[in-house]
Formats: structure tokens, C-alpha cells, sequence
């Protein structure tokens, strides 16, 4: 129920309440996104319906070169 | 985009893990997190390296308690409009599930979230619909959101919202169990973020990592805690940087702290928890089911709940066995037929082991 799954905000309807979300699996739902500050192109999590957290791409591009550093790095010492 | 994938830097983080030559033994609280360790057998491969995980409390609808499953049980006989998340409706209770109740005519509905029950109340304004609102920090914020926004008269929820941070220092309070470190909830962090947990470290000095999903996160969060231990620190540190931050989410924060006030709950399986249960605040109380229904309800308040018979629930969710370790496991006790609702929820232990076991 902890669940929640990435997608990307291709829409947000005039309210600012709500915003159609890109699975990027064919499949689009509406979120709710009052929890968060997001904009079209986003990427966020979605869970229950509610958009809970924006997403780094930053992070995310960066993680698998990070975990690969710290292991050489906590390997050597 | 957000998911990892590298079979090499797997194998490379459990070899590293074995190079340790430790004997440890860590919890996790997420059913996500059991589910990507069964399902991938990371269990498995890392008990190889020394270390077993168990699951502790984190299942929402697993912790829910007698009482609470009796009180939706009670509101769906008295012909209210009982709405919850699909897993809460098969939670066996003292006769019955909200499922019995439905197949006898009373007007139960699963639904995603708790917009969708929002929904049917505005639809059938002449009846009143009730969300059965469980989750931890990770959905109370939706709760939160949904009641400030001024839903319809005739919509209510019965909060049964708890908070994880608690329960951790619940578990290590009563020490029955080994923790050498926690392995916690990244969807519970990316609302709460890193600060909550500090405490623990502080008090008890255990390691903490937060974790993201994929079979690598949680590999790559054993091998911090594992780190961490070697170096004699405990701290909390962030594995699941994309997603959560040090502040977590101050808008979702903000959110629940003008709904809700925090109280102590009882946990199914554990005694009163303090300041680890979420209470609508007077100002909503017109939403609030054990206020507007208080009439209908006051006759549970005096009843004693019992767990199911035999069910070992209770020891599961305090991390003192595996659900295998259960004698009704896969006999008396299987998704057709569960006894308890670790056997019910998709985030059960009970349910995620008995799905995966025949592919072992
Ligand atoms: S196997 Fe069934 S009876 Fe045993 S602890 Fe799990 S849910 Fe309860």
C-alpha cells in the first residue's frame, strides 16, 4: 500500500489540483497535486491517487555511478 | 529513467558484503521492500553473506487492530456506505470480513484512494459513506489533503493512520528481538525525510539507511549499514537520493500537521504505542466516523479484542519469527483462507512468502 509509482506530468488542468500523469507503460491516470509544487515535464511519485514527491533526475542518473565510487571507495579502506 | 539495473554491480555489492565476514541481523518496515527481497531471493543470497532481514511492522493494514476492523465491520451492518483500499475488505475480524459483509448486502467498495470514495459520496448525497483511512505517513498526507478541501456532508473517515519512527523505538524499547540496524521506508520518507529518525541513532545507537525499491537499492542499503557497522558509526543515511530529502515534504508536512494531532495507538501485536497514531483534530470533527457515529460505535468500547486463534501475527510483525515459522503457514492458513491479515495484504510477510515460495 506503500507503493508508489514514478511518472512524468504531461498535463495539469486549470484548478492546479489535479494532473494527468505518464506511467511511460501506456498508461495515464490523473493525480491529484496539491501535496506538491510540479510543472509540466515533471517527474514525480504517485501514490493513492496523490502525487507525494518530485523525482531527481539528477539524482537518478547519478545513482548507479555513486553506489559504483562508494564501493571502490569502501572497499579500499 | 528511475529504475537500475546492473547484474555485475549486484554481484559486485554481495561479494563486498561476504569479504565482511559479519553475522548480522537487520529490519526493515515496508511490505515493498519484502516484496522486492522474496520475489528477487535477495533474502536468500544475503543470508549466504551473513546477514538476515526480517519485516517488523510494515504493513498498514497488517497493524490494524481487532477493534478498528470491528468498527468498519459495525458501520457497513448499520447500512453506511463503508469504503477502503482492496486488501482492508478480505481482513478477517472476529465473524466476519468486510467481504461476508458485502456478499450479505451491505454496501462495501474498494477503491485506489480516497479521492474515488470522495467521489461516490458526492454522487449519492442521501447516503453516508465512510473511508476506512490506514496507511502510514506515506498516505496520511492524502487523508489530510482530501479533508481540508471541504469534502460533502455526508463523508467521513475512521482514521486509523500511524506513524513509523514510534514503532521503531517500540521495537528496540522492548528489545525482544536483534537489531543490528534499519533498513526504512522510502515512500514514508520522501513526506517525513531524514530528521525523524535521527533520534534512534542518537539514542540507541543503531545504523539506519533509507531505501529505495529496486533489488539494488536494497542491496547497496545492506552494504551501508554494513559499512557503517565496521566503522563502529550508526547514523541515518540516504540511499534513495532521487526521491528523498533531508526535509522530506514540508507541503505534505504542513498538511497533516493542521488536520490531525498525534496520540498513542495500539498496534495489532504490539501494546500501546505512544505518540505513534494519528487523531482528527476537533476542527474536522465533523468528518471524523468515531465522532459522527459515536452513537452506532460506543457499544465496541467496552468489548475486549482478540487476535485469531492461533494466528501468530502478533510475533511476525514484532519481528520474533518468520512467517514460515507459523505452524497454520500454507496449511490452515493461505490467501483463499487466511487466518490473519499478514496472510491477507499484498504487503503482508505471510502472503509475500506464501506467493513466492513455489518458484523457489
Ligand atoms: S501464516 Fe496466517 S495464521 Fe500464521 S501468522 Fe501468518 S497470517 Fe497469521
Amino acid at each position: 500500500m506503500c507503493l508508489a509509482i514514478p511518472g512524468k506530468i504531461i498535463k495539469i488542468d486549470t484548478k492546479k489540483e489535479h494532473a494527468t500523469v505518464d506511467y511511460g507503460d501506456g498508461t495515464k491516470r490523473n493525480a491529484n497535486i496539491t501535496l506538491v509544487d510540479v510543472k509540466v515535464g515533471d517527474y514525480v511519485l504517485v501514490h493513492a491517487g496523490f502525487a507525494i514527491q518530485l523525482l531527481s533526475k539528477k539524482e537518478a542518473q547519478e545513482t548507479l555511478a555513486l553506489f559504483r565510487e562508494m564501493l571502490s571507495f569502501g572497499e579500499g579502506l | 529513467m528511475f529504475s537500475l539495473h546492473d547484474k555485475n554491480l549486484a554481484k559486485e555489492i554481495l561479494s563486498s558484503i561476504k569479504k565482511s565476514d559479519v553475522h548480522l541481523r537487520f529490519m526493515h518496515v515496508c511490505g515493498t521492500h519484502q516484496d522486492t527481497l522474496v520475489k528477487h531471493g535477495l533474502d536468500e543470497l544475503l543470508k549466504e553473506c551473513g546477514i538476515e532481514i526480517g519485516q517488523g511492522p510494515g504493513c498498514p493494514v497488517c497493524v490494524t487492530t481487532p477493534k478498528e476492523i470491528e468498527e468498519m465491520l459495525l458501520l457497513a451492518q448499520k447500512g453506511i456506505t463503508v469504503t477502503t483500499f482492496g486488501d482492508m475488505i478480505r481482513v478477517p475480524g472476529e465473524h466476519y470480513s468486510l467481504q461476508h459483509m458485502k456478499a450479505e448486502g451491505c454496501d462495501v467498495r474498494t477503491v485506489y484512494g480516497i479521492e474515488d470514495a470522495v467521489a461516490f459520496a458526492e454522487k449519492q448525497k442521501d447516503k453516508e459513506v465512510v473511508f476506512m483511512a490506514v496507511g502510514f505517513e506515506t498516505t496520511a498526507p492524502s487523508t489530510a489533503a482530501v479533508l481540508l478541501n471541504k469534502p460533502p456532508s455526508n463523508f467521513s473517515v475512521l482514521c486509523c493512520h500511524r506513524l513509523i519512527p514510534p514503532a521503531l523505538k517500540a521495537l528496540l524499547e522492548m528489545g525482544e528481538t536483534r537489531i543490528d540496524g534499519f533498513i526504512e521506508p522510502g515512500h514514508v520518507s520522501t513526506i517525513i525525510g531524514l530528521a525523524p529518525y535521527e533520534f534512534i541513532s542518537k539514542k540507541y545507537h543503531v545504523p539506519q539507511v533509507v531505501a529505495g525499491f529496486e533489488p539494488l537499492d536494497l542491496l547497496m542499503a545492506v552494504w551501508m549499514l554494513v559499512q557503517q557497522i565496521n566503522k563502529g558509526n550508526h547514523e541515518v543515511q540516504n540511499e534513495y537520493a532521487r526521491a528523498v530529502n533531508q526535509k522530506g515534504n514540508m507541503k505534505a508536512q504542513a498538511v497533516m500537521k493542521s488536520v490531525f494531532t498525534v496520540d498513542e495507538k495500539k498496534w495489532r501485536g504490539f501494546p500501546v504505542i505512544l505518540e505513534s497514531g494519528l487523531l482528527v483534530r476537533n476542527e474536522f470533527e465533523q468528518y471524523d466516523a468515531r465522532k459522527k457515529f459515536e452513537d452506532h460505535l460506543s457499544v465496541l468500547t467496552e468489548k475486549e479484542f482478540v487476535e485469531p486463534k492461533d494466528c501468530r501475527c502478533g510475533d511476525v510483525l514484532r519481528g520474533l519469527i518468520s512467517s514460515k515459522e507459523c505452524p497454520l503457514f500454507g496449511t490452515l492458513c493461505t490467501p483463499e483462507k487466511p487466518v490473519g491479515p499478514c496472510m491477507v495484504s499484498g504487503e503482508g510477510s505471510c502472503k509475500i512468502e506464501f506467493r513466492y515460495q513455489k518458484k523457489r
